[in-house]
């Protein structure tokens, strides 16, 4: 079931289209990844979502309800311009934050006790902001985004401005939230984190949408049956011993044997090249080559 | 509304809490205590007498100057240039110099001092001579001396309020006039300082990126109202504070110095005592009718009325005032660049503070109507006239227009900031703004 559904968005600013007719739909409980360059609309489709600005026409949808004042409170957002009130303490922040959320000022307290104590950040709560490190300061905004237990939970570009460590950390969290059951939308234009973390996706560039579906799906749509091998042989042609229908796209010699990358025909070839290799060589890598999002990336954002 | 209350409370207490309030709140009944302290204070402590050594070349005027308790006058048996080198040493501050004339009476004297006479020494002696030479004038144009006294005589001038049914009550001008300045300038600065602190806080806001994260939790304008009557709270406490504060000092330091003054009251008593002038008995009788009838006119005075509308407009003048400077926050990124859309919100304040004067001469003329009925200028140019009795009729389209015109800007403000908030790093032009209006 997609717990978000947005339908035909359009938003115009003046004279400029930010989004032109752009639907999606997210299945609950998966990581969503909204990807594009910059300028390409990412965050006023966030920015509709989050009931910020109304959209020109067009639907949105939170589980099957239309959108409406009370799904704030169903919301975690994490905006790529983020801040806190620099003179004020951690503590009173966050409850004032996630009482703003509709959490009660216990709750809130509750819940606040638990994550400090799981980051071990207890000793911060006294502490202004403005003494705080940027990146303990992450922390903490990341902590408030999802202390209301949001059933939708957005981040636009949420590892900028993070250390690999903290980043790796975030990571853990958001695949700790989704297998809770949370949703998460995710936008970004880091595509080694869109491998790692999403399940799904959508492409939009210059405010349509121009790619959507399952990580796997469009990897698969977009792969070109090329494989990678490493492997030790006497004979140094590589074409004296592979059928000659294979194209070898791509050889080297290594340190010790070699590496070659070899288009097949199809997936159904596999074997045939394995058993050629077998007889004239030791195998010691074989593996499908899978474009990454980043090459499909470029090549649907330049093609564009 | 459970979220702007939300606001509310946070923009409240994070302010109250904030050092610079503590001592704003406590040095402000200081300073102001002071000002009616100091006076009484010096009045008793600098008892500082002044001597005027008299050159009187003409011969005319040596009976002329009566001595008071802080200046007396002694005449010198020398010439101008022997007074000029010896009077520091006899002990006179001053040499007043008053050469023979040319033909009957002179027309020019001379003070001459090493420090400043100051304003009072000087308008007293001139006003001596001045009344003197009259004197003397009329007589030589054979003028008696009955006529002459006769003509001292001045009127007693009082106004009389005549209500709609009739009623009479006393007023005075002075009274009114102090009153209506204070209020409007109360509301002048109330405006201007916690304005200012409304479009400080949504900068702060802005530049810190918190904008967003909240504006995810709540609308705009429930944000823009709730930093607004924050704020206003925020100035109610320490005004109030204020005045608390105030009143304990005086009340406290009047207690201290009541052995003081009570022996300040007794010499003085003494002292006119002495002086048995049934002329002196007049003026002491005189200032016993002016201070009952002050004591009448602030009996007269409609506190009620006064300090309805005093609330009513000190609250909705900082809401409309406070909504624009709002949305002056939301449209700049820096404080830099407030300047160019501060000064158009703020010259509707200062040609009410201008028309100060002109309103309290003439509190019923075209000026101090019209002034007072726009909503931009009515806080200020309204409260001036209360005091002086406003037609009921004005009062209540001033009121009506100044609750329309709060509605009214609160909207366009809201427009403006929901926009503003926003944008980052674009330089904003009034065409700009203009576009906002209609998104």
């Amino acid at each position: 079931m997609d717990l978000l559904v947005a339908e035909n968005i359009t938003k115009t600013f003046a004279k400029h289209r930010a989004l032109n007719n752009v639907s999606i739909s997210v299945p609950e409980n998966s990581i969503f990844g909204l990807l594009g360059p910059n300028g390409a609309g990412k965050t006023t489709l966030i920015r509709i979502i989050n009931q910020i600005t109304g959209p020109d026409s067009g639907k949105v949808f939170l589980g099957g309800e239309k959108l409406q004042p009370k799904h704030i409170e169903y919301i975690g957002y994490l905006p790529e311009e983020r801040g806190l009130y620099k003179k004020m303490t951690v503590g009173e922040q966050s409850i004032y934050l996630a009482r703003l959320k509709g959490l009660s000022k216990s709750d809130a307290k509750k819940q606040l006790r638990y994550w400090f104590e799981k980051y071990e950040i207890g000793a911060w709560w006294d502490k202004k902001v403005e003494e705080l490190s940027k990146g303990m300061q992450q922390k903490i905004q990341f902590i408030i985004t999802i202390l209301h237990k949001p059933k939708l939970l957005i981040f636009d570009e949420p590892f900028s401005g993070f250390d690999p460590i903290n980043t790796n950390l975030l990571k853990e969290e958001i695949l700790n939230l989704r297998n809770e059951g949370a949703t998460v939308i995710f936008s970004t234009h880091n595509m080694a984190s869109v491998e790692e973390i999403c399940d799904h996706i959508a492409l939009i560039n210059k405010s349509k949408k121009i790619l959507d579906g399952k990580v796997s799906d469009i990897q698969d749509e977009y792969k070109t049956s090329t494989y990678e091998i490493e492997y030790d042989s006497n004979t140094t042609q590589l074409s004296e011993f592979i059928p000659s229908n294979f194209e070898i796209v791509m050889k080297e010699e290594l340190e010790r044997g070699f590496r070659a990358k070899i288009k097949l025909p199809s997936d159904n070839h596999t074997n045939e090249l394995l058993t050629a290799l077998m007889k004239n060589s030791r195998i010691k890598l074989f593996k499908e080559i899978i474009p990454s999002m980043n090459e499909i990336f470029i090549r649907r954002v330049t093609e564009n | 509304m459970n979220k702007i209350w939300l606001v509310i409370q946070r923009e409240y207490l994070s302010r109250v809490q904030k050092k610079s309030f503590i001592i704003m709140t406590i040095l402000g009944p200081i300073l102001m205590a002071a000002l009616f302290i100091v006076p009484v204070y010096i009045a008793t402590v600098s008892d500082e007498v002044k001597v005027v050594g008299i050159v009187d070349e003409s011969g005319f005027f040596t009976d002329a100057f009566e001595n008071s308790e802080k200046l007396k006058f002694k005449e010198m048996h020398m010439d101008i240039d022997e007074a000029k080198e010896n009077y520091k040493k006899i002990g006179y501050n001053m040499v007043l110099y008053i050469p023979k004339p040319a033909y009957t009476y002179p027309k020019k004297i001379t003070i001459y001092s090493q420090s400043e006479p100051g304003m009072s020494v000087e308008r007293k002696i001139r006003k001596s001579i001045n009344d003197d030479l009259r004197t003397m004038r009329l007589k030589d144009a054979g003028v008696g001396d009955d006529v002459i006294s006769a003509m001292k005589d001045g009127v007693d001038l009082t106004s009389i309020k005549l209500g709609e049914n009739g009623s009479e009550e006393k007023r005075t001008g002075t009274l009114n006039f102090i009153l209506g300045t204070v209020l409007s300038l109360a509301i002048y600065f109330f405006i201007f300082f916690y304005g200012t602190q409304v479009m400080r806080g949504v900068i702060e806001e802005k530049t810190s990126r918190i904008i967003e994260v909240i504006i995810s939790s709540l609308k705009p304008f429930q944000l823009m109202m709730g930093k607004i009557i924050g704020l206003s709270m925020v100035g109610l406490t320490q005004f109030l504070l204020w005045v608390i504060i105030t009143t304990s000092i005086i009340t406290g330091a009047k207690f201290a110095f009541s052995d003081n003054l009570a022996e300040i009251e007794k010499y003085q008593m003494q002292k006119t005592g002495q002086v048995i002038d049934p002329s002196n008995q007049v003026e002491v009788n005189a200032q016993y009718d002016k201070t009952a009838e002050i004591l009448d006119t602030v009996m007269s005075i409609d506190f009620k009325v006064i300090i309805g509308s005093f609330l009513f407009y000190f609250l909705f003048g900082y809401l409309l005032y406070g909504a624009l400077f709002a949305a002056i926050g939301g449209a700049v990124d820096n404080d830099a660049d407030t300047q160019q859309f501060i000064l158009p919100v703020t010259i509707p304040l200062i040609i009410s503070i201008m028309a100060l004067q002109p309103i309290t001469n003439n509190p019923d003329g075209p000026v101090a109507f019209w002034l007072s009925i726009i909503p931009l200028t009515s806080p200020i140019s309204m409260m001036i006239r209360i005091p002086f009795g406003v037609p009921w009729w004005q009062l209540a389209l001033s009121m009506s227009l100044l609750v329309g015109g709060f509605i009214f800007f609160t909207w366009v403000a809201g427009k403006i900031y929901r926009v503003g908030i926003l944008m980052y790093g674009k330089k904003i032009s009034y065409k700009e703004l203009w576009k906002w209006l209609r998104y």
